[in-house]
């Protein structure tokens, strides 16, 4: 009795001891130190930051985003002007970041994928054209390429000043103040043609879908993404005639300093969308040739043996199972063209970063603002990262 | 790139405490064991800063600073200056990149309260203008309705024309750059008409355009500017020293004390000339600096007139008139307390 006693004691002592070596708790314990660690200094930072606010005499918290703005932005894609609030003027802000970052994304990737493929030609000159465009682009400070799209552009004579604007198409006007555009007014009945538009939208999708299903059955293709681009555009075009044209121009006007009516495209948001679309494109251009050069050799080869040409077996084959290997990179390519938009300011474009400088300066509350401001950006990168990861996700599903 | 500046200036508010890059409340003791007095001053605002072609740094803000580094020091090369744009300075100031701002920085109610910044004074006396191109044939700022306007960000300037243009109930375009360079490049190449800002930075920024004379003024004056040292709130020590300084430049001018004369008049027997030069009393010691701290301040960068005449009078390139600038003596607003 007494030794199975002292047997149990001594193997309960042992279950003791041996508790704080098992991996699994250690692994809890060491992840609790951590958390413990991380609130630590993350409460240290915070209150430390209340004080040093506190004892410098510096504003704190957020009730200013609520206060009068009284400063102007140029471009504002929601209704603002000096009397709206910091909060207002914020979004302003944010919604000029995320234009310049959403069709610098679409440019910078078709102008890489062009690029890429060029590089790969084996045509002696677009291969060299495509090489140049890289290796150039690619070795430029972004901020000196913006600055270069923006001075020097409004500095040499290619652009008329305003007083000799050079008439476009439509009614439109180019000079060293932007491109100014006709901007549409809709009048009644102009619902019917978005509708239409809708319609035929949809048309063109399950005119693409019918035939792939008809080419995977049988073989036989079907030019679908022309025939969807003219259903797309024909469908609104008819019911808008028979409607009367529900739809009118608000032309640009001269006027004494600029032009008056329509709608400008400034040479802020111009020379800031070209230098990042064609600096990132000089990045993607790089992923898509790693993305086609991954793809091996035998897939080219048997596309030309089953008797493709060579753009659709580029198309069919190569750039499908290219994408896989494409997407992370694109993936951080588009990440970069977003953060780099914040270099906007320096040629006087208002974006997030520009706007929340001058809250900044005024209000003088650097911690909440740049909090704010990167909360921003994150959430616009975490958006991206989910977008690119489901589009990944779905053309790996594809593959296999 | 600038907002990452920020960023970092950000960090040091919040991990001030911890590594100590706060500076402390007591300024002074930190200026004299370091060694130079670091100065925030404007990166390209000939007259009142900007580096001349030996590099040096030259201008009315700056000889401010020097007059201050002589008072701590008795040497005017003890300053670094630290050249940052309109949209830095604040930040720089309240995380300790720099002692003081001497640039053209305006005297506000917001920067004295949320900004937590205490003014030594008005140093310079100024109003918002206008600059435009003489061949628009524009004669007041009334008739810049529907005008692209350049101008910096993070400025009064930014508020002040929004306001005319609000209350005026006429229109504008701005184009905000964040640095002054920029804003005379596009305003060069023709994608403003006007330039708007304080009109002594406008005399500032007309010399760097490329035919300065092509362009002009507009009479109108649409703000109150009045610029000047600006200091962190809460160190009553150094604010005192700062605004002493400035104060001592415009005592000795009143007083007829000169760079030239400064010795001669240290023997004068008038008290009030005794006391500002140190020969009567212990003014310097009061304020933790020695004695003698006005009679080296003219003798090494001169009193106000002498500074205001080296780099804005007719021998300078940016030329701009006293105007309400002269003492009060001379119907000018420029008055200084006695030192007694
Ligand atoms: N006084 C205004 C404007 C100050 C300001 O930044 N002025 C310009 C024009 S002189 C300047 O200092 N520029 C010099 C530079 O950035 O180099 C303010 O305090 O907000």
């Amino acid at each position: 009795m007494a030794v199975t006693t002292a047997g149990q004691t001594s193997s309960q002592e042992a279950a003791k001891a041996s508790f704080l070596y098992r991996p699994e708790v250690r692994a809890v314990i060491y992840q609790l130190i951590l958390l413990a660690g991380i609130v630590a200094f993350f409460w240290y930072i915070i209150s430390n930051t209340i004080i040093n606010l506190r004892r410098l005499g510096i504003a704190s918290g957020f009730e200013f985003m609520s206060r009068t703005a009284s400063f102007d932005i140029s471009q504002t894609l929601i209704p603002y002007s000096a009397g709206s609030t910091y909060f207002t003027a914020f979004m302003v802000g944010l919604w000029n970041t995320v234009l310049v970052s959403v069709i610098g994304i679409v440019l910078a990737t078709i102008l890489g994928f062009i690029m890429g493929i060029a590089r790969l030609s084996s045509n002696w000159l677009i291969a060299r054209i495509g090489t140049i465009f890289v290796e150039v682009l690619r070795n430029i400070p972004l901020l000196l390429l913006l600055l270069f799209m923006y001075f020097a552009v409004l500095k040499s004579d290619l652009l008329p000043q305003v007083r000799n604007a050079r008439e476009l198409w439509f009614g439109s006007y180019i000079s060293n103040r932007g491109i100014n555009l006709p901007a549409p007014i809709f009048e009644p009945g102009f619902g019917y043609v978005m509708l239409a538009a809708i319609l035929g939208l949809a048309l063109a999708v399950g005119i693409g879908i019918w035939a792939r299903r008809r080419r995977l059955l049988t073989g036989q293709p079907f030019p679908a993404f022309w025939v969807g681009v003219a259903v797309t555009v024909a469908i609104p075009l008819v019911v808008a005639v028979l409607m009367g044209r529900p739809m009118s121009f608000d032309y640009p006007v001269k006027g004494t300093f600029n032009f008056t009516g329509g709608f400008v495209l400034s040479p802020e948001f111009l020379a800031l969308l070209a230098g990042l679309s064609v600096y990132t494109a000089s990045f993607i251009a790089e992923a898509v040739r790693a993305g086609i050069l991954a793809v091996s050799k035998g897939q080219k080869e048997a596309a030309a043996a089953l008797g493709l040409a060579p753009n659709q077996a580029l198309r069919l084959v190569v750039l499908p199972q290219a994408a896989r290997v494409m997407i992370p990179p694109l993936t951080s390519n588009y990440l970069s063209l977003t953060k780099n938009s914040s270099l906007a300011l320096a040629i006087a474009y208002p974006d997030l970063v520009a706007v929340t400088g001058t809250m900044l300066n005024n209000t003088g509350q650097a911690v909440e603002i740049i909090l704010l401001t990167m909360a921003v950006y994150l959430t616009l990168s975490l958006l991206t990262s989910l977008l690119m990861n489901w589009f990944n996700a779905r053309i790996a599903l594809v593959e296999r | 790139m600038k907002s990452i500046k920020i960023v970092g200036l950000a960090a040091l508010v919040a991990l001030g405490g911890a590594t100590g890059a706060l500076a402390q409340a007591k300024t002074l003791e930190a200026v004299k064991a370091r060694g130079t007095l670091l100065c925030g001053v404007g990166p390209a605002a000939p007259g009142f800063s900007n580096p001349d072609d030996k590099g040096n740094w030259v201008g009315f803000d700056v000889d401010y600073c020097r007059a201050l580094a002589v008072a701590i020091f008795n040497d005017p090369a003890k300053v670094t200056f630290k050249p940052l744009t309109s949209k830095e300075r604040f930040t720089a100031l309240q995380s300790g990149e720099v002692d003081l701002l001497s640039r053209t920085t305006t005297w506000t109610m917001s920067r004295d309260s949320s900004l937590g910044l205490t003014f030594a004074g008005t140093m310079f006396y100024d109003g918002q203008g206008f600059m435009v191109k003489k061949s628009l044939g524009v004669k007041a700022a009334k008739e810049l309705n529907g005008a692209s306007i350049c101008l910096q960000t993070g400025t009064t300037t930014e508020l002040n024309v929004s306001d005319f243009f609000r209350t005026n109930k006429i229109t504008y375009k701005p184009v905000l750059f964040e640095k002054s360079d920029e804003v005379t490049a596009a305003y060069d190449s023709g994608r403003c008409d006007a330039i708007t800002n304080d009109r002594s930075g406008l005399a500032s920024d007309q010399v760097k355009l490329k035919a300065p004379a092509d362009s002009v003024l507009l009479p109108d004056i649409i703000s109150k500017e009045p610029l000047g040292p600006v200091v962190r709130q809460g160190d009553s020590q150094f604010f005192t020293v700062t605004k002493w300084v400035y104060f001592a430049l415009l005592n000795a001018e009143e007083l007829g004390v000169t760079s030239a004369n400064a010795d001669e008049m240290a023997k004068s027997t008038n008290p009030e000339i005794k006391r500002l030069l140190g020969t009567e009393g212990d003014f310097g010691k009061g304020i933790g600096i020695a004695n003698d701290w006005a009679l080296q301040i003219v003798k090494k960068v001169g009193n106000y007139a002498e500074i205001y005449d080296r780099n804005f009078g007719a021998k300078s390139p940016v030329q701009i008139a006293r105007g309400a600038n002269e003492l009060w003596t001379k119907g000018g607003l420029q008055y200084a307390p006695p030192i007694r």
